[in-house]
């Protein structure tokens, strides 16, 4: 009987609802926390119980990052991968890889200092979109309509001066419906998708209160979907795409440790069990 | 059991699992279920949300 383990750090009913697939599907399963384990340059994968395969689920993208690192470095099949996880938990990272791949992506400006940020600003003009290169759920992410929140928001991130806070990642405000699009995939096949609708404002991050609503994957969807999660390295990601009114779909944001509670409710296909299948064909035979 | 933090009285589910969070209706305090054992269950501080927190 094949072992899923779950490493998590903090249990959400997503990881919950993994480890009840695992169940149901005949697997046996550990739930691992990260926050209490100890590893060493001597570990080895046998002295954790660690089973065939891991779903690393930690909310902490540097923890888990790390954590996958560790495992790998024990010879244990990782979901996702530590690359695929590098990528995708910085913003610049992931936007170059997707514009390499020729993945349709919002034009994006990169700047080292708070002045070269500045000067780059009113030589392109207002709006942009200012994000932190690390981070979710929306947080630090504001549009810089015109000079003066501009230059509020490079004095601040000079006072707080945390080590990506000296990169500056600027982009484009994408003209779009009040909502954009999460396709999760599964092993690069796309799985379900929804549509989220901003509460207030622009963004549309669930964990923010935007409207989750079941999305039908069209042609282009699953096109430009299979093509992120390939960029990316493959493995389980969350795509996020906006409807641009003039070059139609681009891809924002590709997501590592995708959330799925709100999806699984109105999602066709079972969202975790899917997952838990595609765990199963990444153990080493 | 008790919250450490206002001593309200917290309902834990019974099959609430190690690592969950438990929150007080009374204060907001956040816990994570540290051990479980039956119905007695030790508590700890939950985490607060970091800056590189989410998908």
């Amino acid at each position: 009987m094949s072992k899923v383990c779950i490493v998590f750090d903090r249990l959400r009913s997503e990881e919950k609802m993994l480890q009840k697939e695992a169940v149901d599907l005949g697997c046996d399963v550990s739930m691992l926390d990260a926050k209490i384990t100890q590893i060493n340059t001597d570990s080895k994968r046998e002295d954790f119980d660690l089973g065939d395969v891991v779903l690393e689920r930690c909310v902490s993208y540097f923890r888990g990052l790390h954590f996958t690192a560790s495992l790998e470095f024990m010879d244990v099949p990782t979901i996702n991968t530590y690359e695929v996880a590098r990528i995708c938990g910085n913003k610049m990272i992931m936007t170059l890889r997707l514009k390499k791949q020729n993945v349709s992506t919002p034009k994006t400006y990169f700047s080292f200092t708070s002045e070269s940020a500045y000067e780059n600003l009113e030589k392109v003009g207002y709006p942009l979109v200012i994000k932190p290169i690390i981070g979710s759920w929306g947080r630090g992410v504001m549009a810089l309509k015109d000079k003066d929140t501009a230059e509020a928001v490079m004095e601040i991130r000079d006072i707080n001066d945390g080590p990506h806070d000296r990169i500056y990642y600027l982009q484009e405000l994408i003209q779009r419906p009040p909502r954009d699009i999460r396709v999760i995939t599964v092993g690069d096949e796309p799985l379900a998708a929804m549509y989220r609708k901003s509460s207030d404002g622009f963004k549309t991050n669930i964990a923010l209160g935007a409207d989750p609503e079941i999305c039908e994957i069209t042609k282009e969807m699953e096109e430009i979907a299979v093509r992120a999660s390939k960029a990316m390295g493959g493995g389980i990601l969350g795509i996020d795409m906006m409807e641009d009114e003039k070059k139609g779909l681009v891809v924002h944001e590709v997501n590592n440790t995708v959330e799925f509670k709100g999806l699984s409710k109105v999602a066709k296909k079972n969202i975790p069990e899917a997952m838990i299948k595609y765990a199963l064909t990444c153990i080493r035979k | 059991m008790n919250c450490p933090e206002c001593d309200a009285t917290l309902n834990i589910p019974d099959d609430a699992s190690i690592g969950e969070i438990v929150s007080c209706p009374d204060c907001g305090a956040d816990f994570e279920i540290a051990s479980k054992d039956g119905s007695n269950v030790v508590l700890k501080q939950a985490e607060s949300v970091g800056e590189d927190w989410g998908e």
